[in-house]
C-alpha cells in the first residue's frame, strides 16, 4: 500500500493552484482531503505525476452569506459543514445529509467541494446539491465560471471541471424555513449508500408547497426525482398520497449493480426509501 | 491471625498488556529495523489459473534501490520445497506442492510469482511493474458442485482429479449408534436442507510481517504468527535447515483468528532470500495482499437430513460435506471440515450418525482453520435444521432442543460421534437465558405485529451450542492422523528477589495470557500479580510450546502453569522443612508462606527463593533452584456450551435486519478474569454475527476477489452490533484441575445460527424457510417478495409438513 512516486506541491491561493495544475498537464490531481484520493493511490489505481494539495489555500475555507445564497468554501471540511449555522438554517438537507458521511475521522479530514469533485455516485452530497440547484463556482486559466449542479455531474467520477479547474466554492440558494431528511440505505454503518434519499419540503399547514428530492446511487450521476416533486406539489400531505407519489421515484434512474443490490432491488429501495424521506422531511 | 488475601482468579483485572496494545507502543513486527536490512515485496498472479510461459525481471533489477529478483525456480530450482500440510486426514489424500514462489503455473490469483529485494520498501514495490510476465490462461475451476463434476477441468493437472480426500464417520461402524439410512427410511419426519457457509476473511488487524536475521549462526526470524513454535520446527524442516539454528520470535501479534495459524510461502522465501543475500530481509504485506493471499475460512458446501419420530424425538442425522481448500492445503487444511464431524450431533441424543466431507480443489485462496474452524460450520447446520424440523412438526424451537438434549445427570455422556463429554449443564444455561431474553414476552409481541401486517417483523433464534476445544488429547490427535500433539509446556523461574517470571508455550495475538497468568501464578505462588512477569512467544526463552489456536491456552497450557506451580511448591516445601527445622508433613502452604502446622512459624516462598538462590544451608542432595518445568496433556477436550437467543426485527419493504436484543448464557467453567471472557464473547459474537448478515469472500466467474478491500468485504463495528446481554452458568470442567472450558470460539460457534434463525423465524409465514448468507437486505426482500403466496410461493405454509397440517387444525403452534 505505497502510492507511486509523485510530485507534491501545496500552493497557497487559487491562482497558484490553477498554474500548478496547468503545467502539471493531465497526469495532475487535486488532492482535497484525501479520503477517495489516498485509498485509490496506495492501491495504485492511480499514479498520477503531479499531486496539487489544496488544503492551505484559506480562501477555500469557510461559510459566508451572500444573501439569497449560502456560500461554501469548497476545502470546508464535512465537520464543518455539519456545524455551520448558515447551513442549518438555509441548507438544512445538506446538513442532514453530511451528518450520515461516513465517520468523526473523515469528516474531519474530507471536505465538501472534494466530495463533489470527486462525484462518486455513492457519495452522499451530490443529490443534496442537486436537490437544492446548488451552482459550482469553477476556477481555470480563463478565469471563473459557474455550473449547475445538473451541468456539473457529467458520469461516474466525472464532472465538468477540465484538468486545470479548480472547484472555488459553492453557492447554495436559501432554503430558509424548509424541513429536510437524507434517507440512507447501506449493510453496515460505515458503507457507502446503497441507495439514498435528499428529500426537502416547505410545507403550508399539512400542504407541500414545495419539494426537492434527490437521489443518491441510482445512475451514473445523482438524479432528481422530479415526478415525484410533482405528484406532492400543492397536495396535502397523507401517507397515501405520499406513497403513491415515491411510486415515481425509480422513474428516469439506472442504477448500477453490484455484489448489493440489482436495478430491480435498488429501483424497489428507491420507491421505499423516497416515501420514508418525505414522510420524514414533512415531519420536520 | 492474618486475613487470607483475596484470589485473583475470579478478579475482574484490567488487562497488562493493554497499555502497550492500544497505544500500538509495543514491538510489531513490522517495527523492527535491523542493520543493513533490505526489503522484500512480492508480485502475485493477477489470473485464477494459467502457465506462466515466459518471466522477464530483467528491467526490474534495473530500477533505483533494487537488489535482487527471484523467481520460484530462483528460490528452489529443484522445486522440491512445498508448505508444510500437518493433517493429511486420509492416507490416500491428495497434497500438492504449494511452492514459495509459482512454479510453472498460478493457481489463484494473488499467488506470488516473484520477489523483489530493495534497499526501502517503496523501491521494492516500485519495480514490481517493472517484471514483465507471460501467462497463458488455463480454464478456472470455482465453486463446489463445479470443481467435483464429471469432466470438470482440473486445478492440479497432474493429479487427475479436483478431489483431494474423502473422511467418513459412520457410528454404525464405529460402533457409537445405529445405521442412519435404516433410521431415516423408517421415520415419521425427515427434513433436508442444503447450506451453504460462505468463504470468510479472517481480518486479523495486524497484516502479516516477516523479518529474517541471517547474519549469525542461529538465524532469528520474526513472523506475526500465532505459532512461533510450530513455524520454527517446520521451516526447519521445509527447508532442510538443523532445527537448532532457527530461532523465532513472534513478538507482539495483532489478531490472527486463525489466519495466522499457518506456515507461509512468504516466511519461507524471506529466509531463503535472507541466506542467499546474507542480510536482514524484512516483508509486510499490504491489506490488499491479505485478502487474497492469506488464507480465507469456511466454504462448506452442507447437505444435511435429520430425522424424528412424531414427537419430536430425533432418530437420525446425515451429513454430506463438500469442502472448498482453494488451490492449495494449508497447515491445517482439510482437518478443518474433519473437527466438525464431532459436532453435528451438538447437544443433542442422536441414536445414529453419518458423516462424510470431500475436501475439494479450486482456483481460490486456499482455506484453513478461522476461529472456530469446522465446529461454526457444524453448529450452523445442526441449530438451523432443529428451528426447520420444529417447524416441519409444530414444535416450538426450544421444546424440540429440550426433548433431545442430554439431560444434566446424564453427563459423563458418550455421544454418537464418540467423543466423551465431562460435564454440562443445558437446563441452567437455557433457563437463565430465556428469563434475561424475556422468550415469552417476545413471543407474543411477534404474534401481534404477524396479526397486524406490520411491516417490521420479529423473529427469534436460538442456538443451544456447544464445542470440543482445548486443542488437544495428543493421542485423539494421533488416532485422527494429526502431525503433532496437543500439549502445552511452562515453566516458573523464582527469581532471587521473590519476583517470578513464568515461561509458557501458548503464544498470545491479543487474547491476555499475560493478565489470566499472573493471575493463576499469583494465586498458586502466594506472590503479587505484579510480581509475576510471562514470557511468551520466543522459541530461545520458550523452548516448547504447540501455541494458540483451537480455545487451547487455558484449558491446555493453563493447566501446565499450574503443575509447573505445584513443583515450584513441592521443592520449595522441601527447602522450608529445612529451614524451620520441621517436617514436611507438618507445613502447610497458603498465601505464598509455609506454616508448621499449629505454630505461628512461617517462612514466605519469597525467602526460600533467596535462601536457594545463595543455596548456603540446604538440605543434602537438593538442587539449588525452585525453578520447575511442566507439559500438560489433556485427556479430554473440554466442552463449553451455552444458549444464545437472538430477537430481529426484519424489515419487510426493504429486506433490512436489525438486531434488537441479544442474549446468551455460557458455561465455561470457572472463570479466570471475567472481562477476559466478556471481552472474548463480544468479540466472538460480532465475529459471528458477522457471517450471518455482512461478510462474504466473492469470486467472480474468473476468479477475482471482488471483495478485495474493506469497503466490499463489510465487516461491522460497534454501530452495527446491539448491547449484548452476556450472563454464565459455571459447571466445572472435570477434565482439568482449574474446572476451565475454552472460550475463545465460543461466540462465534454459537451466534451464526442464533441470527439466522431468528431472521426466518421473523419471515417464516411469508413463505421463508431459508435464507443464504449473509443475509444481506436483497436476499431478504428478495426471499419475502419470492415467498409470498401472490408469488407463486408457499406463504404462510412455509412451515411445511406436519406443523402446518397441525396449524390448519388447530394444533401445536
Amino acid at each position: 500500500m505505497i502510492p507511486a512516486p509523485f510530485d507534491y506541491v501545496a500552493p497557497s491561493t487559487v491562482d497558484e493552484a490553477v498554474r500548478a495544475l496547468a503545467d502539471a498537464g493531465e497526469d495532475a490531481k487535486v488532492l482535497a482531503g484525501g479520503q477517495s484520493l489516498l485509498p485509490v493511490l496506495r492501491m495504485r489505481l492511480a499514479a498520477p505525476t503531479t499531486v496539487v494539495d489544496l488544503g492551505k489555500i484559506g480562501e477555500l475555507k469557510g461559510v459566508r452569506d451572500e444573501g439569497d445564497a449560502v456560500v461554501i468554501g469548497a476545502m470546508t471540511t464535512h465537520y464543518d459543514v455539519q456545524r455551520d449555522p448558515l447551513v442549518h438554517d438555509h441548507a438544512l438537507l445538506l446538513a442532514r445529509a453530511t451528518d450520515t458521511v461516513a465517520d468523526p475521522q473523515v469528516r474531519h479530514r474530507g471536505t465538501f467541494g472534494g466530495s463533489l469533485a470527486h462525484a462518486d455516485p455513492a457519495g452522499d452530497l451530490l443529490a443534496p446539491a442537486l436537490a437544492l440547484d446548488a451552482e459550482m463556482v469553477i476556477q481555470g486559466t480563463g478565469g471563473r465560471r459557474t455550473v449547475s449542479a445538473a451541468e456539473f455531474f457529467q458520469d461516474f467520477f466525472t464532472t465538468s471541471l477540465a484538468p486545470e479547474d479548480i472547484l472555488v466554492e459553492v453557492r447554495v440558494p436559501k432554503h430558509t424555513g424548509w424541513t429536510a431528511h437524507y434517507e440512507k440505505f447501506n449493510r453496515v454503518a460505515q458503507a457507502w449508500s446503497m441507495v439514498a434519499v435528499a428529500a426537502t419540503v416547505r410545507a403550508e399547514g399539512g400542504t407541500v408547497a414545495e419539494a426537492r428530492i434527490g437521489l443518491t446511487n441510482m445512475a451514473s450521476i445523482p438524479v432528481r426525482a422530479t415526478a415525484v416533486e410533482q405528484a406532492l406539489v400543492g397536495r396535502s400531505a397523507d401517507a397515501e398520497t405520499i406513497r403513491a407519489a415515491a411510486e415515481h421515484a425509480a422513474e428516469g434512474t439506472s442504477p448500477t449493480v453490484d455484489g448489493n443490490a440489482d436495478v430491480e432491488y435498488r429501483q424497489h429501495l428507491a420507491k421505499v426509501l423516497t416515501g420514508r424521506a418525505v414522510e420524514a422531511a414533512m415531519a420536520g | 491471625m492474618t486475613a487470607m488475601a483475596e484470589p485473583e482468579v475470579g478478579r475482574a483485572r484490567v488487562r497488562k498488556e493493554d497499555e502497550r496494545l492500544i497505544t500500538g507502543r509495543t514491538r510489531w513486527t513490522d517495527n523492527i529495523t535491523l542493520p543493513g536490512m533490505v526489503h522484500m515485496a512480492l508480485l502475485r498472479s493477477p489470473t485464477a489459473h494459467a502457465r506462466i510461459t515466459a518471466m522477464d525481471t530483467s528491467a526490474a533489477k534495473e530500477m533505483p534501490g533494487v537488489i535482487a529478483v527471484y523467481t520460484g525456480d530462483d528460490l528452489d530450482p529443484g522445486g522440491e520445497v512445498g508448505m508444510p500440510n500437518a493433517w493429511p486426514i486420509t492416507p490416500d489424500q491428495k497434497t500438492p506442492r504449494r511452492p514459495m514462489l509459482a512454479q510453472g503455473t498460478v493457481n489463484f490469483a494473488g499467488e506470488a510469482v516473484a520477489a523483489v529485494i530493495a534497499r526501502s520498501a517503496a523501491e521494492a514495490e516500485d519495480a514490481l511493474a517493472e517484471i514483465d510476465v507471460d501467462y497463458e490462461d488455463l480454464p478456472v475451476v470455482l465453486g463446489l458442485d463445479n470443481a467435483v463434476a464429471d469432466g470438470a477441468p482440473l486445478v492440479h493437472e497432474d493429479m487427475g482429479t479436483n478431489k483431494s480426500a474423502e473422511w467418513i464417520f459412520d457410528s454404525s461402524q464405529a460402533g457409537s449408534g445405529g445405521d442412519v439410512q435404516q433410521a431415516i427410511s423408517s421415520s415419521d419426519v425427515v427434513v433436508t436442507r442444503r447450506f451453504r457457509q460462505q468463504r470468510l476473511v479472517p481480518a486479523f488487524m495486524e497484516p502479516r510481517s516477516v523479518v529474517v536475521d541471517p547474519t549469525a549462526p542461529q538465524l532469528t526470524m520474526w513472523s506475526a504468527t500465532q505459532v512461533p513454535h510450530i513455524l520454527k520446527t517446520m521451516v526447519a524442516m521445509t527447508l532442510g535447515l538443523p532445527e537448532h539454528h532457527v530461532r523465532v520470535i513472534a513478538p507482539d501479534v495483532g489478531g490472527g483468528f486463525g489466519g495466522k495459524l499457518a506456515v507461509t510461502p512468504e516466511e519461507c522465501a524471506a529466509v531463503v532470500v535472507a541466506q542467499k543475500l546474507g542480510k536482514p530481509v524484512k516483508w509486510t504485506e499490504s491489506r490488499s495482499e491479505t485478502m487474497v493471499s492469506a488464507h480465507h475460512g469456511r466454504d462448506q458446501m452442507q447437505d444435511i437430513t435429520i430425522s424424528a419420530s412424531r414427537d419430536g424425538t430425533i432418530t437420525g442425522l446425515k451429513v454430506d460435506l463438500l469442502a472448498d481448500m482453494g488451490a492449495y492445503l494449508g497447515i491445517v487444511g482439510g482437518g478443518v471440515p474433519v473437527l466438525g464431524a464431532f459436532m453435528f450431533n451438538a447437544i443433542y441424543k442422536i441414536p445414529a450418525y453419518r458423516f462424510s466431507c470431500t475436501t475439494v480443489f479450486t482456483n481460490t485462496t486456499l482455506t484453513d482453520a478461522y476461529r472456530g474452524a469446522g465446529r461454526p460450520e457444524a453448529t450452523f447446520a445442526i441449530e438451523r435444521i432443529m428451528d426447520e424440523l420444529a417447524a416441519e412438526l409444530g414444535m416450538d424451537p426450544m421444546q424440540l432442543r429440550e426433548k433431545n438434549w442430554i439431560a444434566h445427570d446424564e453427563f459423563p455422556y458418550t455421544t454418537v460421534s464418540t467423543l466423551t463429554y465431562d460435564s454440562g449443564n443445558y437446563e441452567a444455561a437455557t433457563a437463565k437465558a430465556m428469563q434475561l431474553f424475556d422468550y415469552d414476552g417476545l413471543r407474543r409481541e411477534q404474534a401481534e405485529r404477524r396479526d397486524r401486517g406490520d411491516r417490521v417483523q420479529l423473529g427469534i433464534g436460538i442456538s443451544t451450542f456447544t464445542e470440543m476445544c482445548g486443542l488437544a488429547p495428543s493421542r485423539v490427535l494421533g488416532s485422527l492422523d494429526y502431525g503433532a500433539g496437543g500439549w502445552e509446556h511452562a515453566a516458573i523461574r523464582m527469581l532471587p528477589t521473590g519476583k517470578v517470571e513464568v515461561v509458557t508455550g501458548a503464544s498470545p495475538h491479543g487474547q491476555g495470557h499475560e493478565t489470566a497468568w499472573s493471575q493463576i501464578v499469583a494465586d498458586q505462588l502466594g506472590v503479587g500479580f505484579d510480581d509475576i512477569e510471562i514470557l511468551h512467544g520466543d522459541t530461545q526463552s520458550s523452548h516448547k510450546g504447540l501455541d494458540t489456536y483451537g480455545s487451547r491456552s487455558l484449558t491446555v497450557g493453563g493447566i501446565a502453569v499450574v503443575k509447573a506451580a505445584e513443583k515450584v511448591i513441592a521443592k520449595a516445601r522441601k527447602v522450608a522443612a529445612h529451614l524451620m527445622e520441621a517436617s514436611e508433613d507438618d507445613l502447610e502452604f497458603a498465601d505464598g508462606k509455609f506454616t508448621v502446622r499449629g505454630t505461628d512459624t512461617s517462612t514466605a516462598i519469597q525467602d526460600i527463593a533467596l535462601a536457594v538462590f545463595a543455596a548456603h544451608d540446604l538440605p543434602d542432595g537438593v538442587e539449588p533452584t525452585l525453578d520447575s518445568e511442566a507439559v500438560f496433556d489433556p485427556e479430554n477436550f473440554s466442552f463449553p456450551h451455552g444458549t444464545h437467543l437472538c430477537a430481529t426485527e426484519v424489515d419487510t419493504e426493504t429486506g433490512q435486519v436489525r438486531l434488537r436484543s441479544y442474549v446468551c448464557v455460557d458455561d465455561i467453567g470457572k472463570v479466570i478474569n471475567p472481562l477476559i471472557v466478556e471481552g472474548q464473547m463480544h468479540g466472538g459474537l460480532a465475529q459471528g454475527i458477522a457471517q450471518a448478515l455482512y461478510e462474504e469472500a466473492v469470486y467472480d466467474e474468473f476468479g477475482t476477489l471482488t471483495s478485495g478491500t474493506f469497503a466490499d468485504y463489510l465487516v461491522p463495528s460497534a454501530m452495527d452490533l446491539p448491547s449484548f446481554t452476556t450472563d454464565r452458568t459455571e459447571t466445572a470442567a472435570t477434565s482439568n484441575p482449574l474446572g476451565v472450558k475454552g472460550v475463545g470460539e465460543a461466540g462465534t460457534i454459537a451466534s451464526t445460527p442464533a441470527v439466522v434463525n431468528a431472521v426466518v423465524d421473523a419471515v417464516r409465514h411469508r413463505g421463508v424457510n431459508d435464507i443464504e448468507m449473509p443475509l444481506s437486505p436483497m436476499r431478504v426482500w428478495r426471499a419475502v417478495h419470492k415467498g409470498d403466496t401472490a408469488a407463486g410461493g408457499p406463504g404462510a405454509e412455509a412451515g411445511g409438513g406436519l406443523g402446518s397440517i397441525d396449524s390448519a387444525h388447530g394444533g401445536a403452534q
